[in-house]
């Protein structure tokens, strides 16, 4: 199967062609925000304050890095879970986010929020951090330093390798993947 | 009597913490190895080829296999006949663990407390079960563990009228709600019997053995191969993905519990079991 290849931010158009089990490399700017950082974004919108960066047609990226070695960008980066960020990924979602990447299933609440608002959700690897890290070509803090590794980081990303788990048309790999080859 | 030195064990800490965050153990990618010629899965190979090349990645360039570079634990078999110099065990293991977490550019994912939630930064304190036992030796056992697949790991006190069936269905209904989270292919580390806590001291340990190497009782060991196949039958897969190939082993302890009791804990491992041990 060929690989997608898709540039940020995202166009609805380009959503729309993502189908669930897709291969796809991106490029551009993602940017990392884990339980913390999605907390205080939350609270940043629901308070009518200005958010640190312009959600629209974005990808926030599921992790916490390690500390860059000297010499590197980054450190290991992989994804982590995504149900913890269940409760506040909607509201990200009807504010113009386009992507999200991390591991495991998403929480009803956000599978119908992605169909609604047109947004996509896909899945690296988990524990493939070292190799994740190499397609991570530029790494700056833009909010919430005081997180540390929870902080946003706007990462610059080089054919970053994920799969499509839930598309904008409701299908679901996890749910499909175990269908097919339970016995 | 035999005399070892608190900076030395430190020191010696600070190596294993750094070695088993970015060099894959041999059982480990073996198991991989294995994995990948059972998996008929496109993604599911996929995803177990990019896992062989991220361990070659973090060996050879020294990057965390992940980045969640867990809680420090430790299992301590500490001879009675051994004295240690300049300070007590578990200061210098946690020298050792602050030392190698700065060095090894480790991530620090430990907070101070659990409700108010500040950053250690130094990934302090470790968690240390020390058991007492004849010799001059000390023998630590070293296993940095993730909160991916630990958040997803279970407690159950069954009756024990409820036997072997419960205790099936409980490990494969365990791996079913939370197996795609706890990073797959898994090892299944099972504790049954003792009490409360130990059941799940078992699980932890049973994730310490090489993986794959079969309990010592041959009908714990056919549970665990049987255990093994329902899992496998799950059709969760690499990364849950879908697959044939959703756990790489099943460990199982046991030990004698209370006539009322059948306590059960299922502690699941992501594919990523980074462990150490050192003799002194």
């Amino acid at each position: 199967m060929a690989k997608i290849k898709i540039t940020t931010p995202l166009a609805d158009k380009v959503i729309k062609n993502l189908k669930t089990g897709d291969k796809v490399l991106i490029s551009g700017v993602v940017y990392t925000a884990r339980d913390m950082a999605h907390k205080r974004l939350v609270e940043v919108i629901e308070s009518g304050e200005r958010l640190p960066f312009d959600l629209k047609g974005q990808i926030i990226y599921f992790t916490g890095p390690t500390p860059a070695p000297p010499g590197r960008v980054i450190g290991a980066a992989g994804p982590t879970t995504s149900a913890r960020m269940d409760s506040f990924s909607p509201v990200l979602i009807k504010k113009g986010l386009k992507g999200m990447i991390g591991k495991g299933p998403r929480g009803k609440e956000v599978v119908d929020a992605m169909k609604k608002y047109k947004a996509v959700y896909f899945a690296a690897v988990g524990g493939a951090a070292a190799l994740l890290s190499k397609r991570i070509k530029k790494s700056e803090v833009i909010a919430y330093e005081d997180l540390g590794t929870e902080a946003i980081r706007r990462l610059e990303v080089e054919d970053f390798p994920v799969i499509v788990v839930n598309d904008v048309y409701g299908d679901d790999l996890y749910l499909k993947g175990m269908k097919r080859y339970a016995r | 009597m035999k005399e070892l030195h608190f900076n030395d064990i430190a020191d010696k800490i600070a190596k294993m913490c750094i070695d088993a965050a970015c060099i894959l153990e041999d059982d480990i990618t073996s198991a991989i190895d294995m994995a990948l010629e059972l998996e008929k899965s496109p993604l599911g190979i996929e995803v177990l080829d990019q896992l062989k090349e991220n361990a070659v990645i973090a060996r050879e360039e020294g990057i965390p296999i992940c980045q969640d570079t867990g809680m420090a634990l430790f299992f301590v078999e500490y001879g009675e006949d051994v004295k240690i110099k300049g300070g007590l065990l578990n200061d210098a293991i946690n020298e050792g663990v602050r030392k190698g977490y700065q060095k090894g550019n480790l991530r620090k994912s430990i907070v101070n407390d659990p409700i108010t939630r500040r950053n250690t930064q130094d990934n302090l304190p470790a968690i240390i079960h020390t058991a007492l036992v004849p010799g001059d030796k000390l023998k630590i056992n070293f296993k940095i563990v993730g909160a991916g697949c630990e958040n997803m790991s279970r407690i159950r006190m069954l009756k024990p009228t409820e036997g072997i069936k419960e205790i099936k269905k409980f490990v494969v209904d365990t791996v079913k709600e939370g197996g795609i989270n706890a990073c797959p292919p898994l090892i299944v580390g099972v504790g049954i019997g003792g009490n409360f806590e130990m059941c799940a001291i078992l699980a932890k340990k049973s994730l310490m053995r090489p993986i794959g190497q079969p309990n010592k009782r041959m009908e714990i060991a056919a549970l665990e191969e049987n255990l093994l196949k329902e899992v496998n039958n799950l059709g969760i897969g690499p990364a849950g993905f879908g697959g044939r190939v959703t756990a790489l082993a099943v460990h199982i302890e046991t030990h004698p519990c209370h006539i009322a009791s059948l306590p059960v804990a299922v502690n699941l491992n992501c594919h990523a079991s980074r462990k150490k041990t050192l003799v002194l």
